[in-house]
């Protein structure tokens, strides 16, 4: 991919993130600087790993280890608030987007390998207390998205989530 | 005059912080090596070097900043102006 090549697709994922961020409630970083940058960044990652990995750590190059860092992250909705701002500082507040605070690198809440590999291990291999699936009417599945919260009873988790956009495979069966 | 200090930046080429914090370090005229830990293509340098900067910070995260003289090494993570200034402008 040339220069221009990268810029004319970096600019394309920027309005349609714009428009999805805005249409969830979410809002991008106006700063068009660091938000094309990161756009590249992105661009860059689909290329290279075939998945939007977060442009600020490092993907494994393996879609099913790097789920929780496909961007939005599963991390940006509490970064955003804490601190007013996803890790990367491509998604802020109001506040942020408004210049009434600026926006700051924040700490890393991404848990380390070990953690992420327990996490991902079949439910009840770590904790004996195996929590009860959550059912919708007629006995209906649950499905939670894990980056924004979205919940929905249907026999399999949608395409995308309405409100983020996250793909199918971030969703997770609920559960009390 | 300003001791010598030796500089390395655990970084991401398509990180915005990271960017910030070379584009600082360059514009305060502060050498530093930068490693852009995405580019490794060798994948045990890559691990080398992942593993390297997860011992100094205590996790891996980008940008890592590691500032070195004589006889004391401190670590700097995430993109912060103000530390660096602290360490390696006063």
């Amino acid at each position: 991919m040339n220069e221009e090549e990268l810029k004319a697709k970096a600019s394309a994922l920027r309005d349609k993130l714009d428009k999805e961020a805005r249409e969830g409630g979410y809002i991008l970083n106006p700063d068009a600087d660091m938000t094309g940058f990161l756009c590249e960044g992105l661009v860059r990652n689909i290329e290279r790993y075939g998945y939007m990995a977060c442009p600020c750590r490092l993907a494994s190059g393996k879609r099913a280890e790097d789920l929780d860092i496909i961007c939005p992250c599963d991390y940006r909705d509490p970064d955003l608030d804490e601190y007013g701002a996803c890790f990367c500082a491509l998604y802020v507040d109001s506040d942020i987007a408004a210049g009434r605070k600026e926006a700051r690198s924040v700490p890393e809440r991404r848990p380390d390998e070990k953690e992420r590999a327990a996490a991902r291990a079949p439910a009840g291999a770590s904790s004996p207390e195996k929590s009860a699936p959550a059912r919708g009417a007629g006995g209906m599945k649950v499905w939670r998205c894990k980056v924004c919260g979205y919940l929905c009873a249907r026999p399999e988790p949608p395409l995308k989530c309405p409100v983020c956009k996250a793909d199918k495979d971030r969703f997770e069966e609920f559960t009390f | 005059m300003r001791m010598a200090k030796k500089v390395k930046v655990y970084a991401l080429s398509t990180c915005g912080w990271c960017r910030k914090t070379v584009e600082w370090l360059k514009k305060n005229d502060i050498k530093a090596e930068v490693i852009y830990t995405d580019k490794i293509e060798d994948p045990s340098e890559k691990e080398r070097v992942t593993a390297e900067a997860k011992a100094k910070a205590g996790k891996l995260t980008f940008p890592t900043v590691v500032v070195c003289d004589a006889n004391d090494e401190c670590v700097i993570t995430g993109y912060d102006p103000a530390a660096m200034e602290e360490k390696l402008l006063k």
